[in-house]
Parts: C-alpha cells; structure tokens; sequence
C-alpha cells in the first residue's frame, strides 16, 4: 500500500525531470511567466545556449569586464493597450529593464532601445511613447544610447513592440542572488500587488469593469540602492515581480535556493479594488503583474529595519513583511490563509484566467 | 461548481436593458437584473452575481442571523480559553 | 456588511471546529461529499481540513461543469471554431480543457477565432458587432449559468440578431447526484449541498434524497466558515438521527428558488434523453439542449458537427475519484502523468476539479508543514 507521503516524494521527483514542451505551437500560456515559460526557457533556450553566464537565470547577467563586474539584460514589451492609467509601453521598457539591473545589485546606466513599428502606426502615438521612456530614463537615472527601428507591414504586429538592452555597474562587494535565501530570512514587498496587471485588464475594457486602479510602473534603482547600502550583506535576494506576480518570483525563490516560503496571507497588501476585480473574475492577486514592485529576502534580524528603509522611499510606501524562508518542505511555497488554514502557492501553469467556476 | 460574487447595487435599473451597476469592493460593472424581476430592487440592495447576471437577491437578515450564532460560538471559545488559560496560571 | 470577509473569521472557525470535533462519535468514521466544485475549491483555497478532525472526510464531487464535459464534446466545438467564418466564445475556464486532440488554446493558436468572454451578453455584443461573422456560444455550467444563457438567447431573439449561437453543454445538477447515490461502492454519511445551484433549483429537489435515501443534505455558501457551518450541520443530523435538507445558505438561496430563472431555462431549452459526463459515463435526463422554438439559435442544428466519441483514458480513475471511493492522490497516474499542465483525467482540468485542487493548493504532508509553520 503506497503512502501520500511515497506518492508526493514521487511527484516532487517529477517536478525535477527535464523539462520537455510538448506543444506543436507555441501558445499564450507560453509568454505567461508560469510554468509554460519556464518549460520552454529549460527545454528550448537553455538547451541550445547553455553557459554558466545563463544558468542560473537571474534577471541579468554578471560579466566580469577587466576587473569591474557589470550585468547585461534585455526585456521585451508588448502590451496591450499601448497606453493605460499610470504609464504607456514607454515607461514599462524604461523601468523593467532598470529595475532587472537594479535587483541584480547593479547600478543601472545605459540603455538601448529596438522598435518594431505596425505599418500605420500614428507617428504622434510614437512621440508620446518616445517622450515617455526620455522621463522615465531621466527619473532613473539611465541614458539610452543606441537603438535600432524596424517597420513591418499592416497586421503583422499590434502598433508597437519594444525591446530594451541594459548595463549596469556592480560597485558592491556582495551581489543579492535568487540562490541566496536562507531559513529564517524575511519576505518583504515594497507595495500592494497585483495593481499594473489588474490596470491593464481594466484598460483593455472587454471586460465592462470599471475601477479607478492605476498601473504601478515605476524605477526601483533608488529603493534598491538605499537597501544594498544600509544592509549588503543581509540582503540575500531581490526580485522585481513582473508577469505571473509575487506568488510566481516566490516559487523561483524556493526552488533555487532549496527553502520553503512560508507567506501570510492577512499581511501581503493589495488593494480593495484589486481584490474586488479578482474575486468576480475568479482570479488570485497573488499571480497578478506587477511592474514596480520589489521582492526582497532579508536576513530575519534585518527585516525590520529594510521595512523601514523602504517605506521612506516614495516608490516603497507600502512596504510589509509578507512571509517568512524555512527549511522544509524545499522547493514549495505555502500560505497560512487569513481563515487560518494552509497551501501551496504554485506555479501556475499559464496566465491566470477569468473563471466562472 | 459556479462563481457567485455579493455585490452592492449602486444605481437604479435601466427599463429595456434590465441592467444596473453593481460595486464590488469598489469595482463597478453593470449587470443583468433580468432574474430578479420578482423583487422589488433598489440601490443599496445586495446581489450575487454570476457571469454578469444577478442571481439573488440578498438577505441581511439572514446573513446576520448566521453571523451572530458563528461569531457568538466564536466568542464564547475565546472567553472559554481565556479562562483555561488563568487557571493554569493560579 | 460585505458578505465575504465576515465569513472568514479565524476565532468562530477555532469555536466551530472545537464544536465538529465534540459532535464526532468516539471510533466512528464520516464520509460527507460536497457535490459542488467550487466547494472544493474553497475547501483548498482557504484551507479548511486543517480544521477537520481526522474522523470527517470530505469527497469532491462531480459538480465542476468545465470536469464533466466529455473530451468528444470539445472537439465538436474545437471543429465549430475552425469554421473560416466563426466567432467561437468561452469563459475563460474552457480554455485549457483538453479533447482528444487539442484545446481552445491550441486551436486558438493554429488561427482559430476564440474569444474569452465574462458573460453571455458579451458574446451576444460581439455578435452585433461583428455582422457578417457567425458568433457561437460555448456554454456550460449547471442550472447556476444555464438561465444566463437562455435569456441571452430571449434578448437575441428579441433583437433579430441571427449570427448568433449557442453551443448548449448545460447539465443538470439532481441526476448526477442521484447516479452518486445509486452507485453501488460508495458509503457517504452526508452532503454539502450546491449554493450556488440552489439560488435557480431552490431546496425542493433535494427532498428525495432524505425521503428517499434517509442522507442529510446541507445546502452551504462558499466561504470558508459556510462549509464548517455545513458539516457542524451534518453531524448535528447525524447525533439526532435525522436526514433533512437544511439550508446553511438561506441569505442567498430562497427555499423555492428563481422562478423567473426557471422560467427563461423551460423557454429556451429541453432536457436532453441523455448526455455523457466524463468520468461518469451517459446519465439520463441530464442536460439540457436547445428547444426546437429555438433551433435558429441552436449550434448543434446550424453546423454539421461530427459528434466525436472519445473514451476516457485507460489509466484515468477519475470516476473513482467523484464517486470518493479514491482520494486524489491514491489514483495510479496522480501528480506524474496527470498534471494541471498536461491533465489525463476530469478531475485535473479544471481549477476546481478534486485532483487539481488537490495538487495545486493541497500537495504536501500536513505534519511536515505543522512543524514547518510552527510560530
């Protein structure tokens, strides 16, 4: 007779095989962050660019150049609406590639920037969106110094996708990494989640819902700074959530490190209208995009003074221990529910969608 | 087996359409009245709504009848471990 | 009041499980089934069997509406969508549900037309919009969704709008519960009856299965405190010998239901001679189709469907799983070859299926975690 605790032993030792993707085509899901996304970066990408730069798949990479270290990262933009309450696609090619240097522990400084363009495409639209990542380049603190622009013709692309290539340097002796939490670290987040991707759905208006919640897009170079320099060595990881939410950087946390995350659900923030959308849509804040949120593993002792530090910073206001790094089970990520109950917070296998049941 | 959400209506229903809006924990979306053509509604009432349709009509009444016996048994247990716990102590 | 977060309250939570666990005879077992799947999605999401003692069981029954839709029925409406000239819309829930040979998703992928939608209405206004297109309908879900549909198809009717369609999967919540009551190895003490449901059917239907069955029936709400409420219920029943159908939910569900939403499904739809469930087989007078007044609007009449059978796979014990008579993980292909990214059987398609929910939010030893979480 085979025990739950053999059959989950035998399931966890599934999670671990060798990524295979088994679509013919690639799908949605496949772009969503969850496990979809990281199925095809295991069985496609890495398999084909294997290195020990890539491996350990942090948001950048860390060069050693002639005795400076400095990380290199890219990010590619497509949204849709190109422009939604709080931002446009400008300010998130600023401020995602600023903020994958910057929880690298980089000091982000130069930028460039590749535009393909929709036959059609209103020259007036672009000027806003141009004038839009010279602000946010200018509010973090980075130039962007060279680009590249391609035209394709009417229906192969939606308007205007972006991607942005950054540098930044490495001026501090120790450098957080997605491989560093240790039992008995904190789980902070700078602010209330979910809000950049509920602002989108709300934009896109196909769903009649109306709210007044505003994308959350914003640098995190200047947080992460003050952070590295009151605490460098007892800041063990730093993430910015983007797609797939706090719940899916959590999951890549565990899993690098080897550690459970424990979360407690009364203490992650998210606002009223945030909870209101995802309740009538069926949906779990925890996997909502955010795009200026910051996730940061403390050293336990720590975590109230980093809380700190961060609600003095204006993009950190709503900062809160949100969770605690353990020992066992490795790997999961669970959360003690406000009714006072547990469970896992996994993966999701695509973007989260609206459900009726 | 069907998401139903409470909701609070906030304005009156249109007459051809059957529609009203409804505030969810301050998201508003309009939503068919059609089902609850039986109750007398009006802004302020509550409602669950499923797949963009008002399924029922809510009782406050009835909601706090279960309330107050849930959170009565609550704080009873509560007053009852409270006091377990001075008796250790003494 | 809010109606939602009033009914997590951790203190009446602790209060109510100290209540169940008085309420369990000394060496006696519980088997109680929740019929609903968003029950067991609730019971998941928030936890609550760390309040159960070890005597009370709850088994996840075959009330998720996306779980029981046969895999031949997706690809017929998979075929509808690659029609050159249709609009296929779905909740965003049938997605990812695989039929014998792909989901919305893959086909949506290789040019297929799919459009996620919230409500019916919102497919209707697509079809309006969209003219010299033809607009379908992909709906499922129980007596809860089916007057959505059917008064969407009143307003297009109304309206004169003739590109538009339903592609009808209603089922029906009474034989289902019934084939689980009549199936031979299943011993249940009790169920946590559908909320949601129950708002349409009202609590009369269930009256058989107390007269007829002698079983307790709690009609129960969905947050976490509303299903602790029901087996505190159920026991109460149990300890005085009696088998009733109660009504946890009474500030949403009226006893005699919707009429109004009754009366929109008699209009447009009649039940079916019979339908397939997955994992359950064909169960009669168990779904609904569009009525011949309404064959205008009717997908299965406008397109020549091909009527895929697709037997359930071999390995899958999905029916087990429904009838409780196995737990999730006890199932041979569980959590290996049956996952929420490639699911073989009913209960891991959907997010409230028992073996998804089981996997997703359930998935470990709850002693490892009790240390683990220990304050």
């Amino acid at each position: 007779m085979t025990t739950e605790k053999q059959v989950l032993d035998r399931i966890e030792r599934v999670r671990r095989r060798r990524a295979v993707v088994r679509e013919e085509r690639i799908t949605l899901a496949h772009g969503s962050g969850g496990k979809a996304t990281r199925t095809l970066i295991d069985a496609v990408f890495l398999e084909a660019f294997r290195n020990p730069l890539l491996a350990p798949l942090e948001d950048g990479a860390m060069l050693a150049l002639d005795g400076s270290r400095a990380v290199f990262t890219t990010d590619a933009f497509v949204v849709s609406p190109l422009f939604f309450p709080g931002g446009d696609i400008g300010d998130l090619a600023v401020n995602g590639t600023v903020n994958d240097l910057a929880v690298c522990g980089a000091r982000p400084l130069y930028l460039s920037a590749g535009f393909i363009l929709e036959e059609g495409f209103p020259v007036g639209d672009l000027r806003r969106i141009v004038a839009s990542m010279a602000a946010a380049a200018e509010a973090a603190g980075v130039t962007i110094v060279t680009g590249d622009t391609k035209v394709v013709q009417r229906g192969k692309a939606d308007g205007c996708y972006i991607t942005t290539a950054g540098v930044g340097v490495v001026e501090r002796p120790a450098t957080p990494s997605i491989s560093a939490a240790r039992p008995g670290d904190a789980v902070i987040v700078s602010g209330p989640i979910g809000e950049h991707g509920v602002a989108i759905m709300l934009a896109r208006g196909e769903l009649g819902i109306e709210a007044d919640t505003v994308s959350d897009t914003a640098p995190l170079n200047g947080l992460v700074a003050e952070l590295l320099d009151a605490l460098p060595t007892q800041v063990r990881t730093l993430r910015d959530a983007t797609r797939g939410g706090v719940a899916t950087v959590l999951n890549e946390v565990a899993g690098a490190s080897g550690v459970s995350v424990v979360m407690d659900e009364e203490s992650v923030p998210v606002q009223p209208a945030v909870t209101g959308m995802c309740e009538l849509l069926g949906i779990d804040p925890l996997y909502v995009a955010c795009e200026g949120r910051l996730v940061a593993v403390v050293d336990g002792d720590h975590a109230e003074q980093a809380v700190d530090i961060m609600r003095g910073h204006p993009v950190g206001a709503g900062a809160a221990i949100i969770g605690w790094v353990g020992e066992d089970p490795p790997g999961l990520v669970l959360l003690r529910t406000a009714f006072g109950g547990t469970r896992i917070v996994d993966l999701l296998v695509g973007d989260p969608l609206p459900r009726i049941c | 087996m069907c998401l139903g959400i409470p909701g609070e209506l906030v304005g009156d229903v249109e007459e051809h359409t059957d529609l009203a809006m409804v505030d969810v924990s301050g998201v508003r979306r309009r939503i068919n009245m059609g089902l609850l053509a039986d109750d007398q509604l009006k802004p302020g009432d509550w409602v669950l709504v499923h797949v963009g349709f008002a399924l029922s009509k809510i009782s406050e009444a009835e909601a706090k009848a279960v309330m107050d016996m849930l959170h009565g048994l609550g704080q009873a247990y509560t007053d009852e471990i409270d006091a377990l716990k001075e008796s250790d102590i003494s | 009041m809010r109606f939602v977060d009033e009914f997590r309250d951790a203190d009446a939570a602790r209060a109510l499980a100290a209540r169940i666990a008085a309420r369990c005879e000394p060496g006696r077992r519980y088997k109680f089934m929740e019929v609903c799947g968003g029950h067991t999605h609730t019971i998941y999401k928030h936890g609550i069997e760390d309040y159960l003692p070890e005597a009370v069981t709850l088994v996840h029954g075959p009330g998720c509406p996306v779980c029981v839709i046969p895999m031949g029925r997706v690809d017929d409406a998979v075929h509808i969508a690659r029609q050159p000239d249709v609009i296929m819309t779905s909740f965003g829930d049938m997605m990812r549900v695989p039929g014998g040979a792909a989901t919305f998703l893959d086909a949506k992928a290789q040019g297929a037309d799919i459009r996620m939608v919230y409500s019916p209405l919102d497919a209707l206004k697509i079809a309006r919009d969209n003219p010299d297109r033809r607009v379908v309908f992909m709906a499922i879900g129980f007596e809860t969704t089916a007057p959505s549909t059917a008064v969407t198809v009143l307003r297009a009717a109304e309206e004169g709008i003739d590109n538009f369609s339903v592609f009808c999967n209603h089922v029906l919540i009474i034989p289902a519960v019934k084939a689980i009551l009549d199936s031979p190895d299943l011993r249940l003490d009790g169920f946590i009856g559908p909320g949601h449901v129950s708002t349409i059917i009202g609590c009369r239907p269930y009256e058989f299965i107390a007269r007829d069955y002698r079983q307790p029936f709690v009609v129960a709400g969905f947050e976490p405190l509303d299903i602790l409420h029901a087996v505190d219920l159920l026991l109460g029943q149990l300890a005085e010998g009696r088998g009733e159908v109660e009504n946890q939910y009474a500030r949403v569900v009226p006893w005699e239901g919707n009429r109004v939403a009754m009366e929109a499904i008699g209009t447009v739809m009649r039940v079916r001679p019979h339908f397939e469930w997955r994992g359950l087989g064909f169960i009669s007078h168990s779904a609904l189709e569009m009525a011949e007044e309404y064959a205008a609007f009717d997908a299965e009449r406008i397109f020549d469907i091909p009527g895929t059978r697709i037997a359930d796979p071999m390995a899958c014990q999905c029916g087990e799983v429904l009838k409780g008579v196995l737990k999730p993980w006890e199932c041979k292909v569980f959590g290996t070859a049956c996952t929420p990214e490639t699911p073989i059987g009913t209960c891991m398609v959907s997010s409230e299926g028992a073996c998804a929910a089981y996997y997703n939010f359930g998935r470990f030893s709850r002693e490892r975690v009790r240390e683990a979480t220990r304050a």
